[in-house]
């Protein structure tokens, strides 16, 4: 690991991975540094396709830290991370990809990563994602998320697409038995003629199981952005959807909203705002002397944060 | 030596016009000039013509869309009036910016007050201080409104939190500036009887020690009391300047039935 690829890695996890209980680094579609411990397992796959991990029942405060890195402009890696949580074991995960590309090709990361939650695990997965360098190339991610909650499961998870990505689209799909909650929060800034696409699938199908999905979302310059929900409740169970979202300039956003209850105990509630920044927003911190653009940048951080 | 004594008393003149001229400015901090302000083929504000003072409490009153709030976001910058000026100090601010006018000492709390997602109490309250404020100074201006410090610095303004807290924080952001000229749009609106007392000692405070002016629009006699001059508004004119005595006399005064309020088709 050179220093590029530290400065790429505290860009993407924020702080330096190797300070977590368990982590793998993957660099170019190669693992290239790894540490487990006696609770938590991370197995590589065959022909560096992926990791599996395994943290055992009970596993208080473990966490697990997995970012991806991609220097190569032209590559394209695929991988596959499944992650199975034991019984009542509550653990923290950090993912995240951070493609550096300064050449004329595109660079592509698609990770599938499968959470499987047994009874009473909870689980707070973080994920970064963000482009660098100073190539024409595309940095593209395609993020896809699997999530299997067994009763009484809980599992966060924070999505965060700031800068740089040139072409996303985000699938996440979650099938919820009983009593288990998934809160999902994302939040993606896309500036230039990027594109980014999510889409949310979760099936409500244990009594009393619950989701908040939370968007924030700023499209600026050219950009292009679509949020898709789809949420079924086949139960007595509860959804909250809220997709919020600032444009700027020509940015574009397009939501999409799907909620179908197959069941009359089922409390579904969509809520979507599009627009650009608030005038009065505006006006305010303008009267507390900020200068328009200081205004927006704070207004927009803020909203982002 | 006559010369002399003429070119001394000259400078002597020169000097006096100048003090003189200083102290009008300073007497009439912020003059409004013939505003007019006209939508759709309504006039809100009609020739309105103002003077205040520094150091002095000022109230307005007036009905519901009297103009008011019109009024106070003109001076603000966040209304352009369509004709007329503004001087602050004598200087005209008519086509200033808001965040300009901000800069020269003017502070403005919304009828409204405006709520952000993700931007908390304390990073609002930075904002408008514009220095390195301490979770415990920030706590102090609090304080001063009636919310329980610790509980509020690092909530989101937003809609989470009550009308009343966030009417109070806006009052905050408008106290931790320390304008020359504060203007307070009805402040006291959801604000609970218990620490309605406790505000209009807050108001009292800032009319006493600062050396600037306190504009608050009001309808509320407990601050219609403390006011220095209370200006009546009423259908985008100013109907009555004057203590409270005489505004009143001048409300409660039998009005000619008929005239004055055109009944509904
Ligand atoms: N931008 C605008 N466009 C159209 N009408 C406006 C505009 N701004 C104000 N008005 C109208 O002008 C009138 C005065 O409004 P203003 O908010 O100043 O009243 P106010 O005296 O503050 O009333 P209140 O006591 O209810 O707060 C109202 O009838 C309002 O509808
Ligand atoms: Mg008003």
């Amino acid at each position: 690991m050179n220093k590029e690829d530290k400065e790429l890695l505290e860009e993407v996890v924020g702080e330096d991975p190797t300070k977590a209980d368990s982590y793998n680094i993957r660099k170019n579609g190669k693992g290239i540094d790894r540490k487990v411990n006696p609770n938590i397992n991370i197995a590589p796959k065959e022909n560096n396709s992926g990791i599996d991990v395994y943290v055992k029942d009970d596993t208080l405060f473990g966490t697990v830290n997995i970012p991806v890195i991609i220097t190569e402009s032209g590559l394209t890696d695929v991988v596959y991370n499944d992650f199975h949580i034991g019984k009542n074991a509550n653990i923290i995960i950090v993912a995240g990809c951070g493609i550096s590309n300064n050449g004329h090709w595109d660079a592509r990361h698609d990770g599938i990563h499968r959470f499987y939650l047994e009874e009473g695990a909870k689980v707070k997965y973080i994920e970064r994602h963000c482009g660098l360098g100073v190539g024409d190339g595309k940095r593209v991610l395609n993020p896809v998320t699997e999530i299997y909650m067994k009763k009484g499961s809980y599992m966060v998870m924070d999505t965060t697409q700031i800068k740089g990505v040139d072409d996303t689209i985000r699938t996440t799909k979650a099938k919820l038995e009983e009593d288990t909650t998934l809160v999902i929060t994302e939040k993606i800034l896309t500036s230039n003629d990027q594109q980014a696409k999510t889409e949310f699938e979760v099936e409500l199908k244990g009594e009393n199981a619950s989701t908040h999905v939370t968007s924030r979302s700023v499209a600026t310059d050219d950009s292009y952005q679509e949020f898709i929900s789809n949420i079924t409740g086949n139960t007595k169970c509860y959804a909250h959807v809220e997709c919020d979202a600032i444009i700027k300039g020509n940015g574009k956003v397009k939501a999409v909203p799907e909620i179908y209850a197959k069941n009359v105990d089922a409390n579904l509630i969509h809520e979507a705002a599009i627009g650009k920044i608030a005038g009065e927003q505006l006006m305010k911190l303008m009267s507390l002397g900020l200068s328009e653009k200081e205004a927006e940048d704070v207004i927009i951080n803020g909203f982002l944060k | 030596m006559k010369k002399h004594a003429n070119v001394f008393a000259n400078e002597i003149t020169c000097e006096f016009i100048l003090m003189m001229i200083i102290k009008i400015e300073r007497r009439f901090m912020l003059e409004l000039k013939d505003i007019c302000f006209e939508r759709n083929d309504r006039k809100i504000l009609n020739h309105i013509n103002l003077k205040l003072d520094t150091g002095k409490f000022y109230v307005i009153t007036g009905p519901n869309g009297s103009g008011k709030s019109t009024l106070a976001k003109i001076i603000m910058g966040i209304e352009k009036p369509d004709s007329g000026t503004i001087l602050l100090n004598g200087e005209d601010i008519t086509n200033k910016a808001i965040d300009e006018r901000a800069k020269m000492g003017i502070g403005f709390a919304f009828q409204q007050p405006v709520q952000f997602k993700g931007i908390t109490v304390y990073d609002l309250l930075k904002l408008a201080t514009n220095k390195e404020l301490s979770k415990k100074e920030a706590c102090d201006i609090l304080s001063k409104v009636g919310l329980c410090a610790i509980e509020y610095v690092d909530r989101e303004v937003d809609r989470s939190l009550s009308g009343g807290e966030l009417k109070r924080i806006e009052i905050a952001t408008v106290m931790a500036r320390k304008p020359y000229i504060a203007i307070f749009d009805e402040p006291e609106a959801g604000i609970d009887l218990w620490s309605f007392q406790n505000l209009t000692e807050v108001f009292k405070e800032i009319g006493a020690t600062s050396q600037g002016t306190t504009l608050v629009i009001s309808h509320q006699e407990r601050i219609l009391n403390v006011a220095d001059e209370i200006i009546l508004l009423g259908q985008g004119t100013i109907q009555k300047v004057g203590a409270k005595e005489e505004v009143f006399d001048h409300i409660f005064k039998p009005k000619k039935c008929g005239k004055e309020v055109a009944p509904c088709e």
